[in-house]
């Protein structure tokens, strides 16, 4: 954690293929935003959000890392993976479309709602893909 | 209805949260998908699934569920009752299936969200 003006700045790194680990990024985000008093109904959808993204990274890239950045206006998640990346995003976007394992439809995922629920709950989404590189997911959120 | 009174209906078992007896259900919500699951935007939702792994007791965390039915038999790993103690969750195993635990909830009064 790093703390200029006003603006927190966190970081952590997610492992591709760990889903044991699997939320624990967002179950921090969600501790933080608590103590900083943020209103629940905007930590839950900035932690909905977030989590879905965090399930994303371990079940399609080999590595990532969620940078957090809350200042008094809004809190930004950027999740930057090294993985397979997105060839077609309007196509990843369209709710029911997957290209998730059957492990990662067992613990209960990968039923193509993931992006179309981090679009609902989030008021900013801005994704960016390169096939064989890697995907970049930032997620916005406002106070007012 | 409070959760000691749906483990008598259920004949199941609290095995985390037992101080939380007290806490009073009013919707309930089965599911074995988690995406589902977090798209709800009720807080406070009992939820019965078949899944027993840690992807539950996050999916719980981050929707603000404090009740969670693992129906037909399953069985919760020590890492996930420890995650689910972290978060002040209950956890209820259960023998019934899905199917029958939602209907004897439907019956005593448990709502659906929709």
């Amino acid at each position: 954690m790093s703390l200029d003006s006003d603006t927190m700045h966190f970081e952590y790194n997610v492992e591709g293929g760990n889903f044991t680990r699997a939320g624990y990024a967002s179950s921090e985000i969600k501790k933080i935003l608590k103590q900083l008093n943020v209103d629940m109904a905007i930590i839950k959808r900035t932690v909905v959000a977030c989590y879905e993204a965090e399930v994303n990274v371990v079940a399609h890239a080999y590595s990532g890392t969620i940078y957090v950045n809350v200042s008094s206006e809004s809190i930004t998640i950027r999740l930057v993976d090294e993985g397979p990346g997105i060839p077609d995003i309007d196509l990843a976007m369209q709710e029911g479309y997957s290209t998730a394992s059957s492990k990662v439809r067992e613990m209960g995922f990968g039923a193509g709602m993931g992006l179309p629920n981090i679009k609902k709950n989030a008021d900013k989404l801005v994704l960016s893909s390169e096939v064989n590189k890697g995907t970049t997911l930032e997620i916005t959120m406002f106070f007012n | 209805m409070k959760v000691t009174d749906i483990v008598k209906l259920l004949d199941g078992k609290i095995i985390c949260g037992m101080e939380h007896g007290d806490y009073a259900i009013e919707v309930a919500f089965a599911s074995d998908l988690m995406s589902d699951v977090l798209t709800l935007k009720n807080d406070h939702v009992l939820l019965i699934t078949g899944l027993n792994n840690m992807q539950i007791i996050r999916t719980a965390e981050m929707s603000e569920i404090n009740c969670i039915i693992l129906a037909r038999n399953k069985k919760a790993s020590e890492e996930m009752l420890e995650l689910a103690r972290e978060n002040e969750l209950v956890i209820i195993e259960c023998r019934y299936s899905v199917f029958k635990t939602c209907g004897l909830l439907f019956e005593a009064g448990v709502k659906p969200i929709f």
